[in-house]
């Protein structure tokens, strides 16, 4: 093949990024065919970290799987609680009660933010602004995590939601450490957004790079962030209410072109939705006592013979448990439909004819965890 | 070009005076919030009777199968807990061990609560076991306290009566 322009022959060759590389977000390689530095094709290949995870769910018992869920996209453990308690729910027929919902949704809204402040970082790292950014994010992120701890007794494996509610009630200190950490947000939200978004370097790697149209979008049942980059207002909190959604205000942001930058800029707008969704939330929050938890609901529970498939809008896609039942203790069927490993499939489309480095930025605007990929 | 260093280095001077938001860990460590959960503790009544019964609910409880324990009959004269049984072995695999505090919300008399200590670390398998003299709190160090917030769980379980006349 001759490169463009030039009658020097190359050859095209092929090399392996990954799987041990620090830009793969864990365990992940991908075989590249490269001419020169432009891409020809790329074949992701993933399974390095299969834990059999959802064999194992078959083995347990309902209960038991909930720790198990945190472990699937471990920065986001409280949104995966809630999509397979919800699966759970649903098979069994468990009312939640109203106090345990708003809960449940100011939990996974904070999740959001978290997730989102330190996607951008990772993204921002792999473009080459070493560390500081990431380092920003990951403040925020603390913050956070503080806030699990001091709720469910773990920063990252919460394991706080139970079939009928949450584990245990928020800690008498938490709405206004809650409230304190809202306010200090937009400073962050604005600041990250002003060091970066007019940013000379993040606009070159960025602009153009990657980009996804809507119809190749659709056709992968991409889901989240990025199908939303590419100009599709498609947003299950929206499209399909669940929970406690229908009640709160809030807006579906999207791109125009689908690249990078893009898929940048709506995460970022959506840590300000999440806010807005949390100050309605806190607002709303009834105080009943004891209103954590259906007392009603037990745990170790044997659904009746169906089966039941829940979906949500966890920060990175659609989020959804499919259960089957067979009246037994255990799970007869448990699948897990992950977003990460779906948006992951059109990368080669996304890769195509762009250079070695952007492979990095375009993989890192999708925002995998390969906890989820290969379960 | 260079305005924009200059906004940057704006940036990194404000950054400057402020206090770090990191902590030198090993040096000072972070307080963890009281609902941490951490390595397991089993606890003692106040008279020093151990509170375990021996009733392996705690090893049913556990998704990671991390728990063994052996039962035995107590000695009438002197019992180690009161009931009929007691645990001879009990066991906890650390590295199976994820922390969910699925064992604590089992357990029937709280015998077992996860404290707030985190720093484990092994150098073989072989010392990720602990075993009962590891997790026991000592007689002379009182009984262990129990956290409020199991107490408070208690309201699905009526939390024991400090002794059980045999
Ligand atoms: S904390 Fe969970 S995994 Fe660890 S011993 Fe208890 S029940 Fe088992
Ligand atoms: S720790 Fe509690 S649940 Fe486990 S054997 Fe002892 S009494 Fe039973």
């Amino acid at each position: 093949m001759k490169a463009e322009g030039t009658m020097i022959k190359t050859e095209e060759l092929q090399i392996n990024i990954g799987p041990q590389h620090p830009s793969t977000h864990g365990v992940f390689r991908m075989l590249v065919t490269v001419d020169g530095e432009t891409i020809v094709d790329l074949k992701p290949v993933f399974g390095y970290l299969h834990r059999n995870h959802e064999q194992i769910a078959e083995v347990n018992t309902y209960l038991q799987n909930m720790p198990y869920t945190d472990r699937l996209d471990y920065f986001n453990s409280m949104a995966n609680n809630q999509a397979y308690a919800m699966a759970v729910e649903k098979l069994a027929e468990i009312e939640v009660p109203e106090r345990a919902e708003y809960i449940r949704v100011i939990m996974v809204e904070l999740t959001r933010i978290l997730n989102h402040a330190s996607a951008l970082g990772f993204l921002i790292n792999d473009m080459g602004a070493w560390q500081t950014p990431l380092a920003f994010g990951m403040r925020e992120r603390e913050k956070i995590l503080d806030l699990f701890e001091s709720t469910s007794g773990a920063r990252l494996m919460c394991n706080y939601f139970r079939f009928g509610g949450v584990v245990r009630d928020l800690p008498p200190d938490f709405v206004p450490r809650l409230q304190s950490l809202l306010t200090g947000l937009p400073t962050f939200i604005d600041e990250f957004e002003r060091m970066l978004r007019e940013n000379e370097i993040l606009r070159i790697r960025s602009e153009g790079i990657g980009v996804l149209p809507k119809e190749v979008a659709i056709s992968y049942s991409v889901t989240g962030p990025v199908l939303r980059g590419s100009g599709i207002p498609y947003d299950i909190r929206k499209a399909e209410p669940y929970s406690i959604y229908d009640r709160f205000d809030f807006d579906v942001p999207i791109g125009t072109v689908g690249d990078v930058y893009d898929r940048f800029l709506v995460r970022i707008e959506e840590m300000r939705q999440s806010k807005r969704i949390l100050e309605q939330a806190l607002k709303q929050l009834p105080d009943a006592e004891g209103g954590h938890i259906n007392p009603k609901a037990r745990q170790n529970i044997r659904p009746p013979v169906g089966d039941a498939y829940t979906r949500i809008e966890s920060p990175k896609g659609e989020l959804g448990f499919y259960l089957v039942s067979d009246g037994g203790q255990t799970p007869y069927r448990y699948k897990v439909r992950a977003p990460s490993f779906i948006n992951l499939t059109p990368l080669s489309d996304m890769c195509r004819g762009y250079k070695v480095a952007d492979v990095v930025v375009i993989l890192g605007s999708i925002d995998i965890v390969m906890g989820e990929v290969d379960r | 070009m260079f305005g924009e260093l200059l906004k940057g280095l704006q940036t990194t001077l404000r950054y400057m005076f402020r206090p770090p938001v990191t902590v030198q860990y090993p040096d000072v460590k972070r307080p963890v919030r009281e609902r941490f959960r951490g390595r397991h503790e089993l606890k003692r009544f106040a008279n020093g009777q151990e509170r375990c019964i021996g009733c392996s609910l705690c090893s049913a409880a556990c998704p990671a199968d991390a728990i063994l324990v052996v039962p035995a009959e107590n000695n009438l004269e002197q019992p180690t807990s009161p009931g009929e049984r007691y645990a001879a072995t009990y066991e906890i695999n650390m590295l199976r061990c994820i922390f969910c505090g699925y064992c604590e919300d089992a357990c029937p008399t709280n015998a077992i609560v996860l404290e707030h200590q985190y720093e484990l670390s092994f150098y073989d398998r072989q010392t990720s076991i602990y075993t009962k003299d590891m997790l026991l709190v000592p007689p002379d160090q009182g009984h262990g306290e129990i956290p409020p917030i199991l107490t408070q769980l208690g309201d699905k379980r009526p939390s024991p009566p400090a002794q059980i006349d045999l």
